[in-house]
């Protein structure tokens, strides 16, 4: 009995400061093994690093707590960076409309991936899988494969600026999706809905709400903020790749669940994702540091994964009090 | 007594979030014999029997059972020691059968594979010998609460318990299937069988109980044979105070006769067959019939819940089509729905959230949400209905259950709706609370607001209703105004037949 006790006080530390806890041993772990953690060109790199899984990450947030998936944010990211581009240099369109217009695609995308979902009720796991593959073969039609470089400096501002000379504009975007993302969950009526929904679906519609409308908009918030990050990242790179991403679904889907978020929807808070969402950015980064084996990495981002989803139901586990 | 003692409680204590919710309860429950638990909503009732089901562990305390002490069971123990339960919350697998349902953990199995045949058979079986007329190969989703009920009460039975504890079994029954039950939990007393009897319908403790234990604020009160007590007397230990009357006085439609309000013709669905009536301003409506004879039904396709066939429904006057809830709501028409955990709750949702979701929008400028005027509006319901709660703040499923109804009840009386519908809207509440919910129709019904209420409580749909239709079969057989009602009448339209 005191067993149960000691774990169920467990389960409330882990859920308060667990992921802190795991970032500030992670950020020890790499700072001793790597002397180059700390110095300021890696921290720059890893700070832009996280920004692109932090921005999905918003979206993905959503997502979650309405105990859907969206695996085709890495698809979205290459498309919407590489569309971008090429509207620039081909079309010769002004890169902040191109970026518009590249988002607004995006968002189309996310748009049919909701009606999928709610009108012809295919799972989203199977409707963001196909959506994966469709908007990919777009991207390769789009640009043949091949990267396209960017030319225009302002755009190339987006992911490679400075903002009062010290900060990297991506890590703005970041902060700033973040916190639109929590105004929206903390204080919208429509964030209140996603929960609603969430939490449980026929007793949200027979509240009145349109759950089917809740649900087409978040996949388009998640396109949306998948879009952006994509755009920046090619700010970044200065090119449209179109090869990118292939990686990122999990790795958002990692930070969003190691930020508490539950699979079967209804439970997480955004200000964790954060956190999660930074964990996985010193991760990538800090296994490249020490030089391991891409292949290995993937191992040790799908166990972590697995770690993730496990703490996020670890209350089904071992409390059956209810 | 010649009777033994089967299972005894000593100083059971359950402490959740530093909160005693249980405090140093003995209790002991002989063999043969059906013991009552009463209390009021929060009471502690639910809590006590889940120890003894292995659901949830004592914070201390011990359970004996047959002179053998245990610290706390699992629910593996429990069952092995013969210990069944009927849960308030229905553990249900929605996409399951009737059948699959009650073998789940005790497949019948034959070599490798499932004997489905012997698990069928035996499933029949259960629901012949109590008298239930039920296809075992329908799925829990296709199937009403109160039917969901019976397959709780089916699966308890499988078990050859030595003890069974129903926890509210009868709140979401009506008259005939409670009487099913009642005659099940005879024989099961005949054969030796200890009997844990939850309640707050009160006629029922007197009906079949042969003890009653009172628990409030979970504290342990008194226990008592039921010939040396009384309804007045368990009230007043209950509530801590005595209840001048459980009904209110009736009160009379003060508005003009003529007024109607809503006006349903012909209404089709698949399971309704050509209801017409109307609905008058300050009026409270009735709905009665058996489980299955389609009350829930109409009131759900008005409030566009179910597909309509045909069928025209006018709000003062006018022909209006409500598709979705959300058309219905905007139209100023308001459904509390039969099953509150299926339909009611946001279960791992906030106290806070459920009570307000429904009319958000209110309580906001713009897309924003005024977190004051929420506050406000969550801290007046809490009180209204006299809410036992920790934080508003906590998911509701920390709720007891008869308050967890009482959450559903504020958020569509706080609507602002003109048109109600309240489908079993006492459904697991105690006396005390009872009365001031009907106090409150009442003062609804004096503000001009116009109310269907469905209930399987007979004094409350004769005590609180102005006229009552009686459904059979999917059709509306009669109508019977209140001064002319009988419970004999109700049941004779409700069973089918007219004179
Ligand atoms: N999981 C939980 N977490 C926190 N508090 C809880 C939890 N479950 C129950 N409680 C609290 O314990 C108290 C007793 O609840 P219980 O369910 O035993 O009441 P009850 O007597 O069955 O009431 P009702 O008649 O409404 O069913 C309540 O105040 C409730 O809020
Ligand atoms: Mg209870």
């Amino acid at each position: 009995m005191t067993k149960k006790k000691d774990i169920s006080t467990f389960i409330t530390a882990y859920q308060k400061f667990g992921i802190l806890v795991i970032l500030i041993v992670e950020i020890i772990i790499f700072a001793i093994l790597s002397d180059k953690f700390f110095a300021t060109n890696n921290l720059m790199l890893v700070g832009r690093q996280i920004s692109f899984f932090g921005m999905s990450a918003v979206g993905m947030t959503m997502v979650l707590l309405l105990g859907e998936i969206d695996i085709s944010v890495g698809s979205i990211l290459a498309f919407s960076g590489c569309l971008a581009v090429k509207l620039m240099e081909e079309g010769g369109i002004n890169p902040f409309i191109a970026c518009v217009i590249a988002v607004g695609i995006s968002v189309l995308f996310g748009f049919l991936t909701g009606v999928f979902v709610t009108r012809f009720q295919i799972p989203s796991l199977i409707a963001t899988l196909a959506m994966q593959q469709i908007i990919k073969g777009c991207t390769y039609l789009l640009t043949g494969g091949i990267p396209i470089r960017a030319s225009s400096e302002g755009f190339k501002f987006f992911g490679q600026g400075f903002v009062f000379g010290v900060v990297p504009t991506p890590i703005l975007f970041m902060i700033a999706l973040f916190i639109i993302g929590f105004v929206v969950l903390h204080s919208t009526c429509f964030g209140r809905r996603i929960y609603a929904v969430g939490g449980n679906n026929e007793a949200a519609r027979l509240s009145g709400i349109k759950t089917n409308k809740v649900r087409i908009i978040v996949f388009m918030i998640s396109a949306a903020t998948a879009g952006i990050a994509g755009i920046i990242m090619a700010s970044r790179m200065g090119t449209g790749q179109p090869s990118v991403g292939t990686d990122f679904a999990m790795d958002v889907l990692t930070a969003t669940v190691l930020g508490g978020v539950m699979l079967t929807g209804g439970k997480g808070k955004i200000l964790n994702v954060f956190i999660g969402a930074i964990i996985i950015g010193i991760l990538t980064n800090g296994l490249v540091l020490l030089d391991v084996l891409e292949y290995w990495q993937w191992i040790v981002k799908g166990f972590v994964f697995l770690f993730a989803v496990a703490m996020s139901n670890i209350e089904l586990f071992f409390n059956k009090d209810k | 007594m010649a009777n033994s003692i089967f299972l005894a409680t000593k100083e059971l204590t359950k402490i959740y979030d530093s909160i005693t919710v249980l405090q140093g309860v003995s209790i002991d429950f002989y063999k043969g014999e059906v013991h009552a638990l009463i209390g009021e909503n929060g009471a502690g009732k639910s809590t006590l029997c889940k120890m003894l089901s292995g659901a949830i562990s004592p914070a201390s305390g011990q359970i004996v059972i047959e002179g053998q002490a245990y610290d706390g069971l699992n629910p593996e123990e429990s069952k092995k020691l013969g210990v069944g339960m009927v849960y308030q919350e229905f553990n249900l697998v929605a996409e399951l059968s009737v059948y699959e349902n009650m073998f789940i953990g005790k497949e019948l199995k034959k070599g490798a594979f499932l004997d489905k045949k012997e698990m069928i058979r035996r499933a029949k079986e259960v629901f012949e010998n109590m008298g239930v007329e039920l296809d075992v190969m329908k799925t829990i989703s296709q199937l009403s609460v109160a039917y969901c009920q019976l397959v709780e009460i089916a699966k308890a039975l499988l078990e050859n318990s030595k003890l069974i504890i129903f926890d509210e079994p009868t709140a979401p029954l009506t008259n005939n299937e409670v009487d099913v039950l009642f005659e099940i939990i005879h024989r099961l007393k005949e054969q030796g069988i200890a009997i844990v009897y939850i309640s707050h319908r009160m006629d029922e403790i007197f009906n079949i109980c042969d003890k009653v234990t009172v628990l409030r604020d979970g504290q342990y009160i008194t226990t008592q044979t039921i010939e040396e007590t009384s309804r007045e007397e368990l009230i007043r230990l209950m509530i801590g105070r005595e209840l001048s009357s459980e009904f209110p006085e009736r009160v009379e439609n003060i508005y003009k006769d003529d007024e109607i309000i809503m006006e349903v013709e012909n209404l089709n669905t698949s399971k309704i067959h050509d209801i017409s009536f109307q609905l008058k301003k300050g009026e409270i409506l009735g709905l009665s019939g058996l489980v299955g004879s389609g009350r829930s039904e109409i009131v759900r396709a008005i409030f566009g819940a179910d597909r309509i066939k045909s069928g025209d429904i006018k709000i003062n006057g006018e022909k209006v089509t409500m598709k979705t809830p959300q058309d219905a709501i905007k139209k100023g028409v308001a459904l509390l729905p039969e099953d509150r955990k299926r339909e009611g709750l946001m279960l791992n949702q906030s106290i806070k959230l459920n009570m307000t979701i429904t009319f958000i929008d209110k309580l906001a400028k713009g897309p924003f949400v005024n977190k004051k005027m929420e506050q406000d509006s969550v801290e007046k319901s809490v009180k209204l209905l006299s809410v036992k709660l920790a934080s508003v703040e906590n998911p509701i499923s920390s709720l007891s259950g008869g308050n967890q109804q009482k959450v559903v009840l504020a958020k569509w009386i706080s609507t602002g709706c003109d048109i109600l519908f309240f489908d079993e809207p006492t459904r697991g509440i105690d006396v005390g609370a009872k009365k001031e919910i009907y106090d409150f129709l009442f003062r609804l019904k004096n503000e001009g607001k116009s109310i269907i209420i469905i209930s399987s409580e007979m004094p409350e749909i004769l005590g609180l209703c102005d006229r009552i239709l009686v459904m059979y079969e999917g059709k509306m057989m009669g109508e019977l105004d209140a001064k002319e009602a009988t419970q004999e009448k109700i049941l004779t339209l409700a069973s089918g037949i007219t004179e």
